[in-house]
């Protein structure tokens, strides 16, 4: 046992790491579900008294801060760390103890900041949670009015996370550039390595300004630094520029990811090569710096000059153009295909409808005007949550279904799978539908509690009921994982007949992952040695 | 379409990787220089720039001329001229030690004659964020090299490692960069 | 929810998509509906408790209505095309059984024709956007106000909006009294808004979208209704513990009763033997230092909403309570009771100082 615990927390070999990460991901998870299922408990009926405003402000902020950069975070780099360097043939990440340091950096970061419900005497007792929400606006943030310890947990502990995460961005993007396999130029990559680099270019480019603004607000709060403070001339508006800059590109760090298990899973269960490779390596690099130049869409309704307004209005309808390509080139794919409802496909087409919704009502939201209705209503928090899980999280379920076989070399139960699916997909349904409906009908974000005769009751009592169901489904989920870890069907190397190298691998791979490899001459090595009389690098 | 009759050139691991650092480090750096930017001549209160701020001639000249000794450094190297390239190292690393000192000096004066700190103004604040973030790249930066010299006085650095000698050498030239644009944003534009 | 009486200025272009956005008004109006308990006030205004950005009734808050429907329909469409191919493809395309496992389908790499194909219609769609978007935003920036437009300044502070009426001289606080405005005789309001603390947010759905309130910063938003009533709304930037309790009421009044409203602002309260007691107390009690109160000397805190006419307020707290005596007498036992974290303290008063400071309050109309 003292063996087992000795190796993972000296490991540096990227599996191992990738477990770790993926693993404390989902104890994150669980905490951030928690907090949400509080919420929607308090919200559910007006005027409750489950958490007072203080605690319940605690709640929101570690919910979305610990999702955000604790368990979405952990899966893109969990995954990346698992599935890349198999994917390029490569023998493990290039920089293998940075490796273990980012993983190791970004866990403590997200311990700290739960230790802040444990120190500090915070207000009316209830630990010192930030709270402030997880965008920690300027000058809510300030001494003056955060006067305990909350904000510093969430600086401090995002600051030591973000090292984490920089860190694991230059050394998965020197692995991809430069430990690929023989043939296997950057045009034959598969698209989950392609969405991997971009998203890590994402990552060392935009996480910076996150750490730099809460760097000056360290400077701010222990020092008296005067950044953001209106008394000294300083402009709290200056921390929401900083902030989106980095908050946008985020989003982007996030769904890349997803994007790119959609593009391994699609093709391979519709049995057909993804439609249009090319266009969806040039679409990706789009969104990449276009996602660069949107930021002030979340701040629309702060009083910019119509200028500013427009442009980032034009700016965020333009991203939409290359994501709404990569969606007609998955149904590309699909067409002509035999699609196989196996689980992980099952989650790639809720996957699709559910995206799609989430990038229309994204563009309803980048039409400024309607955006100054819906923003800081339930409108957003129903279009983020679209995005996040119905989009993400659908992703990484069927991540999860697709990979575990190679990773674990047993196939998760089909049966838990099935009631998992569809008990999660009604929950996230019944729990983020009727929230556009509460956008619609006025009801702000980040309220405690709310009076009766706002039209606001019926809906926030689905929506509870919804979040209850998803965490059922999550919990399936979870128990499918232990189960079948133990007693799954042996899997074989290649249970889903695919066509990327890390198929070429026993499952689960040898620390080594490869005993040889061919010399990779298109997109799809396995493909081309299964059909040696019809190899796709005839026809690319 | 590589065949087997083509070589497999991948680029140097090294290199990459500290391209990628210098990017991501230029995004934070990026960050402090808009706020320095955003913010000058809107300090409510004194010492402003004018005032207290003086053109770092000596700083500057040792420090590019640092970037100037490392490169002759290396190419003493590359000549197999060990001796050479400890002189032209160990000049380097006094010439960074050198603008410390003079940094320092000037932050001596700035706070105990000025009265400029951190929490003075707005320039107090954007100022000492923004060059002290360069001080301690350079401090970084110090150690390096130190440990590279006293690893080949030791007789530890071998042919092997000119790659790596290279990439030290690399980022000394991105400190030196980011220091231009501080001068230029500090010293020329946020003095106007 | 269907029968306001309102003068409308502009016609709502009927599109193809205004049947979906009636639809979708009309089920959540509904379900709003079947959750909104009617609250009984004094005087016949109408409470208007349920938001919908979808029942404008105010001028500016009509335009963000008309290109929200167009969104909304170009979307809708947008996902009944896409979704509808998506469902087609999943049946028409289904491996029907082990007869497809002998052969693998077609392997398409992919076609630069159809790419065109579905990239141009995209880039059309938002260049469509762009255009209706920018004159939007144009329309509502610039609006220009006319001479008889009211105006008032309103200041967010944690957790209570003060109002001022720069034209009349009149301070108050939470309740914003606003004129109706009518076709032939057009009077806006010209909202200015500042912050005292940290970031607020002003939102009341049916008069306008939001506008932040920024410290250091003066934002302007403009408001048209043409319909009375008491318009409910909230803060919508987080600003502290009881930011879900710094609620916003609006009410439009027909323009004499606003003149009438405002004749009564601008009176000072006099002596009265009556509440000379509660007077002495407010002052002994230190209560003059955060409130001020029009003709009371020692009264003149500004950190606290003025209270000079607090009789007339429907609401106390912002909104958190009714405005009577029951919870009057809670607040002054004991504030943190009935919104804890609001930035007034126990004031440690005995019930004879509460008794006698109430009757003073609730003698200020």
């Amino acid at each position: 046992m003292t063996a087992w615990i000795q190796d993972l927390i000296f490991t540096v070999d990227h599996k191992k790491l990738g477990f770790m990460y993926l693993g404390a991901g989902w104890l994150f998870f669980i905490a951030g579900g928690i907090l949400a299922l509080l919420i929607r408990t308090q919200i559910a009926v007006p005027n409750n008294h489950l958490l007072d405003g203080e605690t319940f402000n605690g709640a929101i902020t570690m919910h979305g801060t610990t999702m955000i950069f604790f368990f979405a975070m952990l899966m893109v780099f969990g995954l990346i760390n698992y599935i890349v360097p198999l994917q390029i043939g490569a023998r493990d990440m290039a920089f293998p103890r940075l490796n273990a340091f980012s993983f190791w950096a970004t866990f403590f970061g997200g311990i700290f900041l739960f230790m802040s419900y444990v120190f500090g005497p915070g207000l009316y007792g209830t630990g010192a949670a930030p709270d402030a929400s997880w965008f920690a606006l300027a000058p809510l943030t300030s001494r003056a009015f955060s006067p305990g310890n909350n904000i510093d947990f969430w600086s401090l502990g995002l600051l030591v996370s973000g090292v984490g995460s920089i860190t694991g961005g230059v050394n998965i993007m020197v692995t991809i550039f430069c430990y690929r396999t023989k043939g296997m130029t950057l045009y034959r990559m598969p698209l989950f390595t392609w969405l991997a680099l971009v998203t890590m270019f994402l990552v060392i480019m935009f996480m910076p300004p996150l750490s730099a603004a809460q760097i000056m607000l360290v400077l701010e709060r222990f020092f008296g630094a005067k950044f953001f403070e209106a008394q000294a001339g300083g402009s709290p508006v200056l921390w929401q520029h900083f902030f989106w800059i980095f908050g946008h590109p985020e989003v982007y760090i996030l769904v890349l990811p997803a994007f790119g298990i959609i593009s391994e899973c699609v093709p391979v269960f519709s049995r057909k090569p993804i439609f249009g490779y090319p266009m969806m390596v040039a679409a990706t690099v789009m969104i990449g710096f276009i996602s660069a130049g949107v930021w002030a869409h979340h701040m629309f309704t702060i009083g910019m000059d119509s200028f500013s307004v427009t442009f980032f209005a034009f700016a965020t309808f333009v991203i939409a153009i290359p994501t709404g390509i990569k969606i007609f080139n998955w149904l590309g794919t699909m067409y002509g295909g035999k699609i196989r409802f196996e689980i992980p496909m099952l989650f790639c087409i809720a996957f699709l409808f559910q995206f799609l919704i989430a990038g229309l009502t994204g563009i309803m939201l980048g039409c400024a005007p309607f955006d100054w209705q819906l923003n800081d209503s339930y409108f957003v928090i129903a279009h983020f949550h679209y995005v996040i899980v119905g989009g993400i999280v659908f992703a990484v379920f069927a991540g999860f279904y697709y990979w575990f076989p190679k990773a674990v070399g047993r196939m998760m139960d089909k049966r838990l799978g099935l009631w998992h699916f569809w008990i999660f997909t009604i929950g996230f349904h019944l729990t983020f539908d009727p929230q556009h409906f509460l956008g619609f009908l006025g009801m702000p974000r980040r309220i405690y509690t709310y009076q009766e005769g706002r039209g606001w009751e019926v809906l926030n009592m689905i929506s509870t009921i919804g979040a209850f169901l998803q965490a059922v489904g999550g919990i399936i989920f979870i128990v499918n994982m232990i189960i079948s870890a133990r007693k799954g069907k042996v899997a074989g190397d290649d249970p889903w007949d695919a066509w990327t190298l890390e198929w070429m691998t026993s499952s689960p791979p040898p620390d080594y992952n490869f005993e040889h490899l061919p010399e990779v001459r298109s997109r799809r090595p396995l493909w081309d040695l299964k059909h040696p009389e019809d190899p796709d690098w005839k026809f690319e | 379409m590589a065949t087997s009759e083509t070589e497999w050139r991948l680029p140097s691991p090294r290199k990459v990787g500290l391209t990628l650092v210098i990017m991501t480090e230029s995004a934070l750096f990026t960050i402090f220089v808009v706020a320095y930017l955003f913010y000058i001549g809107k300090s409510l209160n004194p010492p402003y720039p004018r005032e207290v701020l003086e053109f770092p001639w000596l700083g500057s000249i040792f420090l590019f001329g640092s970037s100037g000794t490392v490169v002759v450094a290396e190419q003493r190297l590359k000549k197999g001229d060990k001796g050479g390239f400890h002189l032209w190292w160990a000049i380097t690393a006094l010439l960074g030690l050198g603008f410390l000192i003079y940094t320092g000096s000037e932050w001596y004066n700035l706070i105990y004659h000025d009265h400029l700190t951190l929490s003075t103004n707005l320039f107090g604040s954007t100022f000492y964020s923004l060059v002290g973030l360069h001080a301690s790249h350079v401090i970084v930066g110090l150690i390096l090299l130190t440990l590279i010299l006293v690893a080949s006085l030791t007789g530890n650095i071998q042919e092997r490692h000119h790659e790596h000698i290279e990439m030290i050498s690399w980022y000394w030239h991105f400190v030196d960069g980011i220091w231009a644009v501080v001068v230029t944003v500090v010293y020329i534009i946020g003095m106007q | 929810m269907l029968n306001h009486h309102y003068t409308r200025y502009s016609r709502a272009k009927r599109g193809s998509g205004r049947g979906w956005e009636l639809l979708g008004f009309t089920v959540a109006a509904f379900i709003g509906l079947l959750s909104s308990a009617p609250v009984a006030r004094a005087q016949d205004s109408t409470i208007r408790a349920v938001q919908n950005i979808f029942d404008p009734l105010s001028a500016p808050a009509e335009t963000l209505f008309n290109i929200s429907v167009l969104v909304l329909a170009v979307c809708a469409g947008i996902f009944l095309v896409v979704g509808g191919l998506l469902t087609y493809a999943i049946i028409r395309y289904r491996r029907r059984g082990p007869e497809d496992d002998t052969e693998e389908p077609p392997q398409v790499y992919g076609s630069a024709a159809i790419e065109l194909a579905w990239t141009v219609p995209p880039i059309l769609i938002v260049v469509m956007l762009v255009l209706v978007t920018a004159r939007t935003i144009g329309e509502i920036e610039h609006h220009k106000m006319p001479e008889t437009a009211e105006q008032i300044r309103i200041i967010g502070h944690r957790f209570w909006w003060e109002v001022r009426y720069p034209k009349h001289d009149v301070v108050t606080a939470n309740e914003i009294h606003v004129p109706l405005s009518d076709r032939h005789n057009r009077v806006p309001t010209e909202m200015i808004l500042e912050s005292a603390d940290v970031i607020h947010g002003f939102w009341v759905p049916q008069l306008n979208g939001k506008t932040m309130l920024v410290p250091n910063y003066r934002n302007t938003m403009w408001i048209e209704p043409y319909a009375t009533g008491i318009y409910l709304g909230n803060c919508t930037v987080l600003c502290g513990q009881q930011h879900a309790n710094m609620l916003i009421r609006v009410i439009v009044d027909k323009p004499e009763d606003y003149q009438k409203w405002l004749e009564s602002q601008k009176q000072t309260p006099g002596p009265d033997p009556q509440t000379e007691e509660g007077q002495k107390q407010f002052i002994a009690n230190s209560c003059g230092t955060c409130h001020t109160i029009q003709g009371l000397r020692g009264a003149n805190g500004v950190f606290a909403p003025d209270l000079t006419h607090f009789a007339s307020r429907a609401t106390l707290g912002s909104g958190v309570a009714p405005n009577d005596e029951q919870n009057l007498r809670s607040w002054l036992k004991d504030p943190q009771v009935l919104k804890q974290g609001c930035l007034m303290p126990n004031m440690q008063l005995s019930d004879k100082q509460i008794d006698a400071i109430l009757a003073y309050l609730r003698n200020l109309k």
